[in-house]
């Protein structure tokens, strides 16, 4: 557990106006995001994203930077998010602001935190693991069982647009909702990532890498990642807060350890070593999730298979991809590796396409209806009972990965080439 | 050769007709239910009865207002109530006007608040719900809404039905319940222990018990118990893989008396059970295939599985769903007009495919139909599950089952 | 009486079933440090090969052939899978199985579909053994009992008699030194990986028939394991044999007894609210054993942990 990736790096104290740039650019992409997709639909998928975003970004608090391994992270954000839509049930709802209830799921998701956290960071590693299995475990079955609080199997349900309309704005459309977790966001992203810059959130990762010398410089590794523990279950609970928001019900898909599971595989897939890679495992997973399965019915085998192949290929996440390239780009020897990705890349992405192909149409024969022979792929219409298309579709598989792997060599090659400063051969 | 190119001509000219308003005009359905995960078979066989349904009742008759084909479009809800919520805004961004679903109650409920909110803050792109599954009482009752119409019978209805059975059968003294922990299961277990009181006051209810739902990997334990306690016959509302190791496990520890269920069929389950569940199990549903109400039926049936050997003809009020809908957007002389064609939908009389009629009743949209109590047997049968020989058989049947059960649902209309 | 002992037996199957499936992973988990989330979709492998055997060459064939099968497959996966995931450290190896456990079973609704598959006890075994006043034992579980016994013996003569046992136990505690003496801990990693994995396809095809065969299982069973080899302490098989019994005995007796939280909390000298539904704690008061039965092996483990860390028989921490 303590061989995540060092990535953290380049601490400069002080705000400059390069530190302070993705920040600027994230926050006009949030507002200008609605104007390029417009479509409710578009934005209803941009709210789970932020809020997956939220959730990520708290879950690799403890992952990524303070190297604790949770299986029950999802039952913080559930318990935050069923604290607010029972406040939305209550008559108190009418004098607060809809803006400000997030802050409450965070209080209550930090007082969860803080209460299992006593006990189950005392240790590290697969203690802390297990007990987070456990405890999630235990929380999600209470789900059925307390129907008080948690309302059972049907979930409770409550309306946003009963609270003070807030300067004007009622929380009606979609678009009003996409804001208030947009700028939740933008607040509570920007809060995690200071987090991470302050004393506590660097002795995170020291606890993370080395708790023994930790203790020896006089920090108790313990309380270094209590800390981590409830900070991140007060993001959860914000992120839980903002799902009562825009769906108005909660239910125990919230609570389970398929969601607490989810999370981890977000998170990784999106590289844990990097501070926005949730973020981008929030995005591409949610994708995923919405898009391709409207697309294919057998979108959880490409996603299973997605996570297999990042995890032998690029332990390091999506993002970790990503920030390998910086250095060639501020090297400026990127344009040796252009050819090589393509003639490697091209090949690579036409095995695939040719595979899935296959699985499509083999999975078309095996279950579509008799006579509808039938069935439409990349835009293309044709019958899976003719041979061409599986011959098609075999040779793309077969000649794609002979080339990729002929020239896969040659990408490594240039890609050392490209890490040197001067381009020079290895 | 003059008259062959007429016709020619003339076939054309209405095939680019027809083709126009398939493009323009077809009424969509949205179907969200769970296609992938480990519901996919029910979803995915729902689906097809759909589609199956649309095609051969609606659009080979020329479908409705002169025309528009109803189209079936298949959202994935994953079965859970988050995603389901993601399709039904994909759904209403794409125009359509009309949401089936009907695996989970939880699913239903989400779904049917979100309708109503939905309706309430968009009065520009209302939407109507066709409940075809979900059977929690209460989407009738204290959670109602104008959007709603349930085409099954509810819980209380199959088990007011059920009960009626039981009381007539003098070798049953004591009766065991047990369910699913949650709002369904519980459902059950409540009625069961109301109407058997009402009917029955003999009997003794000598267990009534919750397990986790989907949760418990042996249900040894429980089966014990039901032989311990002496039972004569146990009611469970359990589904999917609970319904099948329950029985399996009741049957095998011992038990020889009848087992009330709702859902032990089709899916594979039927198939499961085979010879070991032939004596015990019954079921409370509607829509019979054995014996078969008529000869249209008969063919419905055999074309469905010409087309789909694999599938099961397994909710048979899909094609009241399809008809009913086709028949209210005729009389509302709109597809859009959702308001009309709910007006339409309230109170409708409609003669079954599987016989016996059906009424959409005003004050709750509770459908009121024929509810029949089924044996699972390998004799009689026309119509298999799962294509092992055994099917569902009618025993016994109640006409227009609970016409007059009060509901405490006071519907807001638009 | 009569019904505790059939109970007893009942707990008895589970608990054997519980075993089999931890002691290959508590075999890997200790040596590897790889807590293999794919264990149960082996498990789940197995009842399907078997399945697909027993059509053709029936159900004998299908435990003799089955295992193996599965052993292989378990095998090839630690070779050409965990092998290069291992070199980044635990938490990538942890997702490629999280990941392994969603492909297999994608993989299995892929093949055989959805639905639940008939798959069969053998005609033999059908029926009862005997009978405990009127309880029926299944011939079933009691062919169960004794083939877990069987493969237990089996596994602690392999573990304390022969040298691959002593190798074996040997890179659980000092893998550099055993590598150092000349022995190939890559091959051990992989073997004890296939025969961990050929444990739960035995596990699998035998429980198929009774919990039935279905894509769902492997999450059914679910991370059940896991809580079993942290109670019996990492890497010792007899922790692990009665933490399962443990596991099976404590889940069916909570099942087969409806103790009342309102007994308890009338004994402790609280007073019944009136009306219960209408209070707040009304679900508190309505509480049964059966329906925490199966959460109770969490409770004991985090339990455990928080004051006993190595588990029951553990040497070391987990």
């Amino acid at each position: 557990m303590q061989s995540l990736e060092k990535t953290q790096t380049r601490s400069d104290g002080g705000v400059s106006m390069k530190s302070a740039m993705p920040w600027i650019f994230s926050a006009v992409m949030l507002v200008l995001m609605p104007f390029i997709f417009q479509s409710n639909s578009a934005i209803t998928i941009m709210n789970q994203m932020a809020i997956t975003i939220v959730f990520a970004l708290s879950y690799n608090m403890l992952l990524g930077q303070g190297g604790m391994l949770s299986f029950g992270h999802a039952v913080y954000m559930g318990v935050g998010g069923f604290v607010c839509v029972h406040v939305m049930n209550w008559e108190i709802f009418g004098s607060i602001p809809l803006p400000l209830l997030p802050l409450l799921g965070g209080v209550f998701g930090m007082i969860l935190a803080s209460m299992v956290g006593y006990f189950s960071t005392r240790k590290a590693g697969t203690v802390f693991a297990m007990i987070s299995l456990g405890v999630g475990e235990l929380i999600a079955a209470c789900s059925v069982i307390i129907v008080v609080f948690f309302g059972g199997e049907e979930g409770v349900s409550g309306d946003r647009t009963y609270g003070i309309p807030f300067f004007g704005v009622e929380f009606l459309s979609q678009i009003e909702v996409y804001y208030l977790t947009a700028g939740w966001l933008l607040i509570s992203a920007l809060l995690m990532y200071l987090f991470s810059r302050t004393p506590i959130g660097r002795m995170a990762n020291a606890v993370r890498d080395n708790p023994e010398r930790a203790e020896f410089l006089g920090y108790s590794s313990r309380w270094v990642r209590y800390n981590s523990f409830v900070a991140a279950g007060f993001f959860a609970g914000i992120a839980g807060g903002l799902f009562a928001i825009n769906y108005e019900i909660l239910t125990e898909e919230n609570l389970n350890l398929t969601t607490s599971g989810s999370i981890l595989l977000v998170t990784f897939l999106g590289g844990v070593g990097v501070f926005f890679g949730p973020v981008v495992g929030a995005i591409v997973f949610t994708l995923l999730q919405t898009v391709l399965s409207l697309e294919t019915e057998i979108w959880s085998l490409y996603v299973g298979a997605l996570f297999v192949a990042t995890v032998m290929f690029f332990p390091s996440g999506l993002a970790g991809v990503m920030q390998l390239h910086i250095a060639p780009i501020k090297l400026g020897t990127w344009r040796l590796l252009v050819m090589p990705y393509i003639i490697t890349l091209v090949p690579a992405i036409i095995c695939i396409l040719g595979l899935s192909g296959l699985i499509e149409v083999l999975f078309h024969a095996r279950h579509a209806a008799i006579g509808e022979t039938e069935m439409t792929l990349f835009w293309v219409t044709f019958q899976h009972t003719e041979i061409l298309p599986w011959v098609v579709f075999a040779v793309m598989a077969v000649v794609g990965f002979w080339l990729a792997r002929k020239n896969a060599p040659q990408m490594m090659d240039a890609w050392h080439r490209a890490n040197k400063p001067d381009g020079a051969d290895t | 050769m003059r008259t062959i190119v007429k016709r020619g001509a003339v076939a054309a000219l209405s095939l680019a007709v027809m083709a126009s308003a398939a493009f323009a005009e077809n009424v969509k359905i949205a179907f969200i239910d769970p296609l992938s995960g480990p519901f996919a078979s029910t979803g995915t066989n729902g689906l097809h009865q759909y589609e199956f349904a649309a095609e051969a009742l609606v659009n080979a008759n020329g479908g409705v207002l002169g025309g528009q084909k109803f189209e079936i479009v298949g959202f994935d809800n994953k079965i859970s109530p988050k995603e389901s919520l993601i399709q039904l805004q994909v759904a209403i961004d794409q125009g359509i006007r009309y949401v089936a679903q009907g695996n989970s109650s939880g699913v239903a409920n989400a779904l049917t608040e979100a309708i109503d909110k939905h309706n309430r803050r968009n009065p520009d792109s209302r939407v109507l719900f066709l409940n075809y599954s979900a059977v929690d009482p209460a989407l009738t009752n204290e959670k109602c809404n104008f959007w709603h119409f349930r085409f099954d019978a509810n819980a209380d209805i199959k088990m007011d039905a059920l009960t009626d059975v039981m009381a007539a059968d003098s070798s049953i003294k004591k009766v065991y319940i047990i369910g699913q922990d949650y709002s369904f299961g519980k459902a059950v277990a409540a009625a069961a222990v109301n109407f058997l009181g009402a009917k029955r006051p003999d009997v003794e209810i000598v267990g009534n018990e919750l397990h986790p739902i989907g949760k418990v990997k042996d249900f040894t334990p429980y089966a014990r118990k039901i032989v311990a306690s002496g039972a004569d016959a146990v009611i469970t509302g359990n589904w999917g893989s609970d319904m099948l190791n329950l029985g399996k496990s009741v049957i095998d520890n011992g038990f020889k008396g009848p087992i009330y269920t709702y859902y032990a069929a089709a899916d594979g389950i039927t198939a499961a059970f085979g010879e070991t569940g032939k004596g015990s199990l019954r079921l409370v549903s509607e829509g019979p295939l054995n014996p078969i109400a008529s000869e249209r039926a008969a063919d419905y049936v055999k074309a469905f599985k010409a087309k789909y050997p694999d599938g099961n003809v397994s909710q048979a009020r899909i094609t009241n769903v399809i008809e009913m809908l086709a028949r209210a957007i005729n009389d509302a002389g709109s597809a859009t007009d959702v308001v009309a064609v709910g007006k339409a939908l309230e109170g409708m009389e409609h003669d079954s495919l599987w016989g016996g009629k059906i009424m959409m009743r005003p004050q709750d949209h509770q459908a009121i139909q024929d509810v029949h109590i089924f044996a699972h047997t390998n004799e009689g049968v026309q119509f298999d599950y799962d294509n092992s020989g055994y099917g569902m058989v009618v025993e016994s049947s109640v006409a227009m089952a609970s016409a007059d059960a009060p509901t405490t649902c006071k519907m807001q209309r638009p | 009486m009569d019904l505790i002992l059939v109970n007893l037996i009942d707990g008895l199957v589970t608990g054997l079933l519980l075993f089999m499936l931890s002691a290959g992973l508590t075999l890997i988990f200790s040596m590897m440090g790889v807590l293999n989330f794919a264990h149960a979709s082996f498990y789940m492998l197995g009842a399907y090969f078997a399945y697909q055997i027993s059509i053709y060459l029936g159900f004998w064939m299908g435990l003799l052939i089955a295992p193996p099968l599965v052993g292989i497959v378990g095998a090839a996966v630690e070779r050409y899978g965990l092998r290069r995931v291992h070199q980044y450290g635990h938490v990538p190896e942890l997702i490629f199985t999280f990941g392994l456990a969603l492909l297999i079973e994608e993989l299995v609704k892929f093949i055989w579909g959805n639905d639940q598959i008939p798959y069969q006890i053998p005609e033999i075994l059908e029926g009862a053994a005997f009978s405990i006043s009127s309880y029926d034992i299944p011939a079933y579980k009691v062919f169960m009992i004794f083939l877990s016994l069987g493969i237990f013996a089996g596994l602690l003569f392999v573990m304390t008699r022969t040298r691959v046992g002593m190798i074996i136990q040997a890179a659980l505690s000092y893998p550099r030194t055993v590598e150092a003496l000349g022995h190939n801990v890559p091959l051990v990693f992989m073997g004890v990986f296939g025969v961990g994995t050929a444990l739960a396809g035995v596990a699998g095809v035998i429980a198929g028939p009774v919990l039935s065969t279905f894509p769902g299982m492997a999450f059914v069973l679910g991370s059940i394991v896991f809580v079993t080899i942290v109670i019996g302490g990492l890497g010792s098989l007899g922790g692990a044999l009665v933490a399962a019994l443990i596991i099976g005995w404590m889940t069916t007796f909570a099942k087969a007894y409806n103790i009342r939280m309102e007994d308890i909390l009338t004994g402790v000298g609280f007073t019944k609210p009136e009306p219960t539904w209408d209070s707040a704690w009304a679900d508190l008061w309505t509480l049964t054993s059966p329906q925490i039965a199966d959460i109770l092996p969490y409770l004991l483990m985090i339990l455990i942990l928080v004051f006993r860390p190595y588990g029951l028989f553990g040497k070391r921490d987990v």
